[in-house]
């Protein structure tokens, strides 16, 4: 049994399935992220969490209690909102210990925990202001240290960041990670954001139309995806996916890739148990870092296969070169070296790092390998 | 040195602008003149309004219509001036605009953040109270009046204005709330407050601009109103009707200095509240209407 439960947990607005059978054990200390596009059902799930929106089927138990119907103040949980959600009318300091006053926590103990939140998020010299007067960054700490001077069980955000500015979204991003790690708190996290998802969490759930499509730590989902939705959603630019036929060669199973000139390509799979799909079409995931100029290919990959073909367009983005091609009647992004050597037409020798290719089920998009 | 002005005005030809001016001048003087007629005369003795001028300045300056207006004047058969009378309407009055105010805001405050299955049809019910004329209730209205044994008192004009008011002090503060970031109320929910901690502590305090057009909406309204005042005011009429039988009276010399000073008299409180908020007003109507 985990610190936070989500067992078998279903929404329903109407006849209208929003979540379906969802389950999640969260263990204590855990960087939960729910990442999906919007529609997907994440925020639906925080705020069944929260007790913000009522459960139609399943449990949700925090410490081992079942939350289901207990009050949003009496789950022992704080949230960070969207949009901050400080009160307009109340100072900073008031904003923070709003919640301890609510619960009957002495004002001395309000003072100490609201002194000790401030200085931990570097914000004692806001207290005395109202929201209005803070930058946007600012207003994200004190939303922050009002969920923090509450010391909760499990601290829920909803998409906290997405509405700074990038590079502010990269500071705070960096300072959640830190807070984390100093404190140890269990935190469910909502984004749409997958590098987000990626960089904060210790484990990921990828939801799409309220299913979750795979749980997993973000090493786990980016190698290992369960299905073809859950490749092509986390990474940027996105996998690449194209159709191949499974074929032997010297009695070891290829990919084989039609292209337009006629003359196929040849991908060796370094699963051998690809062999089992003799034949049969398949769909290639391979990421853009493993299609590369020879020089930049990894060094300790067991499989590079060599891959010739005409370079469609290239976009230099500075500490890379993306060249975009076509290959099995498919935009294929690959990922080079800045100053690899490429022109936009030029036919041109690819490094094809096969060990990071997955292989999917064309029929049921889910993973077949490795 | 100062600052390059951009030029962001559209311009005007000098004519045309002149054309505008002078049009609007005369829109103000044709509805500042009554009230100066009403002003002047109320400052002079009879004589002088009888011997025709009235446009004129007057030639012995006195309060004596006032002071007869306010304490002295034969109101019906009795002559105690609209003193009482003016008493009336502010009992009626603030109570009325406080009950509608805080209802209408208790309502607003409900209908958007703690919505309820058919709460749209509540809410197009109370709406609804804005469309229907007064003349329409005055009967069922008197029924229930005699029902309740409020009839012919200030607390039964009270209730009459409350159920009238209610639709609009309503239809504001919905509108108004509707605007109001849902996140906030979940927010202060997660924090531990209750329903009516998060209505005085958080939704209360931001409400200051819809609660100015709320009262100067109802007070005006409430202060004005003549037909259920001549209709239930009973022995405790308002201002309005009161005024009503001063000026009305077949009887006697019609003193129409008297007249111009009661008149004015009955029209300054709302004169002082829209001075008073006024600035705020036009600033409440657009937050409550442009967001909503």
């Amino acid at each position: 049994m985990g610190f936070l439960d989500i067992r078998n947990v279903t929404k329903s607005y109407g006849s209208v399935k929003v979540l379906h059978q969802v389950d999640i054990e969260v263990e204590e200390g855990e960087f939960l992220v729910l990442v999906g596009p919007s529609g997907c059902g994440k925020s639906t799930l925080l705020n069944m969490i929260a007790g913000l929106e009522g459960i139609t089927s399943g449990d949700i138990a925090i410490k081992g209690r079942v939350v289901n119907g207990v009050h949003p103040s009496k789950r022992n949980i704080a949230m960070v909102f969207q949009s901050y959600a400080l009160y307009p009318n109340m100072t900073v300091g008031q904003n923070m210990t709003f919640g301890l006053e609510m619960h009957g926590v002495p004002k001395a103990e309000r003072e100490k925990a609201l002194a000790d939140v401030a200085r931990l998020l570097q914000i004692e010299n806001l207290l005395d202001r109202k929201p209005g007067q803070l930058s946007g960054g600012q207003r994200q700490r004190v939303a922050m240290g009002r969920a923090l001077v509450r010391d909760p069980d499990v601290f829920l955000f909803d998409e906290p960041l997405s509405n700074l500015d990038a590079k502010l979204r990269v500071d705070m991003r960096t300072e959640i990670k830190k807070l984390h790690e100093k404190l140890k708190t269990t935190i469910v996290y909502v984004t749409h954001d997958q590098i987000e998802a990626m960089t904060l969490s210790t484990r990921i759930a990828v939801m799409y139309r309220g299913y979750v499509q795979q749980l997993g730590t973000p090493r786990e989902i980016y190698d290992a995806p369960a299905n073809v939705y859950v490749a092509t959603f986390m990474g940027s630019p996105a996998m690449n996916v194209l159709p191949a036929r499974v074929t032997m060669r010297d009695g070891v199973p290829h990919a084989e890739i039609a292209v337009r000139d006629g003359a196929n390509r040849f991908l060796k799979f370094s699963q051998a148990n690809m062999a089992a799909w003799e034949g049969r079409e398949i769909l290639l995931g391979i990421r853009p870092e493993a299609i590369t100029d020879p020089d930049g290919a990894d060094r300790n990959s067991r499989n590079i296969v060599a891959l010739t073909n005409r370079i469609g367009v290239t976009e230099p983005a500075g500490a890379d070169t993306y060249v975009t091609m076509e290959l099995g009647g498919k935009d294929i992004v690959a990922r080079m070296r800045a100053d690899a050597n490429v022109a936009p037409g030029a036919d041109f020798e690819f490094a094809v790092n096969m060990d990071k290719a997955v292989a999917f089920d064309p029929e049921t998009e889910d993973r077949i390998a490795p | 040195m100062a600052p390059a002005q951009q030029d962001t005005a559209v311009h005007t030809g000098r004519i045309a602008r002149t054309f505008i001016y002078v049009v609007l001048l005369v829109f103000a003087l044709f509805y500042l003149l009554p009230f100066f007629v009403m002003l002047v005369n109320s400052l002079k003795p009879l004589s002088e309004i009888t011997d025709g001028n009235m446009m004129a300045l007057p030639r012995a300056w006195t309060l004596e219509p006032w002071r007869q207006a306010w304490s002295s004047a034969q109101i019906g058969v009795q002559p105690t001036g609209l003193k009482p009378y003016f008493v009336n309407s502010l009992l009626m009055v603030v109570p009325a605009v406080a009950i509608t105010t805080v209802l209408g805001a208790l309502n607003g405050y409900v209908l958007t953040k703690w919505t309820f299955p058919g709460h749209r049809i509540i809410f197009g019910l109370l709406l609804f109270t804005c469309f229907i004329p007064f003349q329409i209730v005055l009967i069922p209205m008197a029924t229930v009046l005699g029902k309740l044994g409020l009839a012919g008192s200030i607390p039964g004009l009270i209730l009459v204005h409350c159920v009238y008011g209610i639709g609009f002090s309503t239809l504001y503060y919905r509108n108004y709330y509707a605007a109001f970031p849902t996140e906030l109320v979940r927010a202060a929910m997660i924090d531990g407050a209750g329903f009516f901690r998060i209505f005085f502590r958080i939704m209360l305090p931001v409400s200051g601009p819809i609660t100015v057009v709320s009262v100067i909406w109802l007070f005006t309204n409430i202060w004005n109103d003549f037909l259920f005042g001549a209709s239930f005011g009973g022995q405790s009429q308002p201002m309005t009707v009161a005024l009503n039988n001063l000026v009305q009276s077949s009887t006697g010399v019609k003193e129409y200095n008297v007249h111009f000073a009661g008149a004015i008299l009955a029209a300054l409180p709302t004169l002082v509240v829209y001075i008073v908020a006024g600035r705020y007003f036009v600033r409440g109507l657009m937050a409550g209407s442009v967001k909503g």
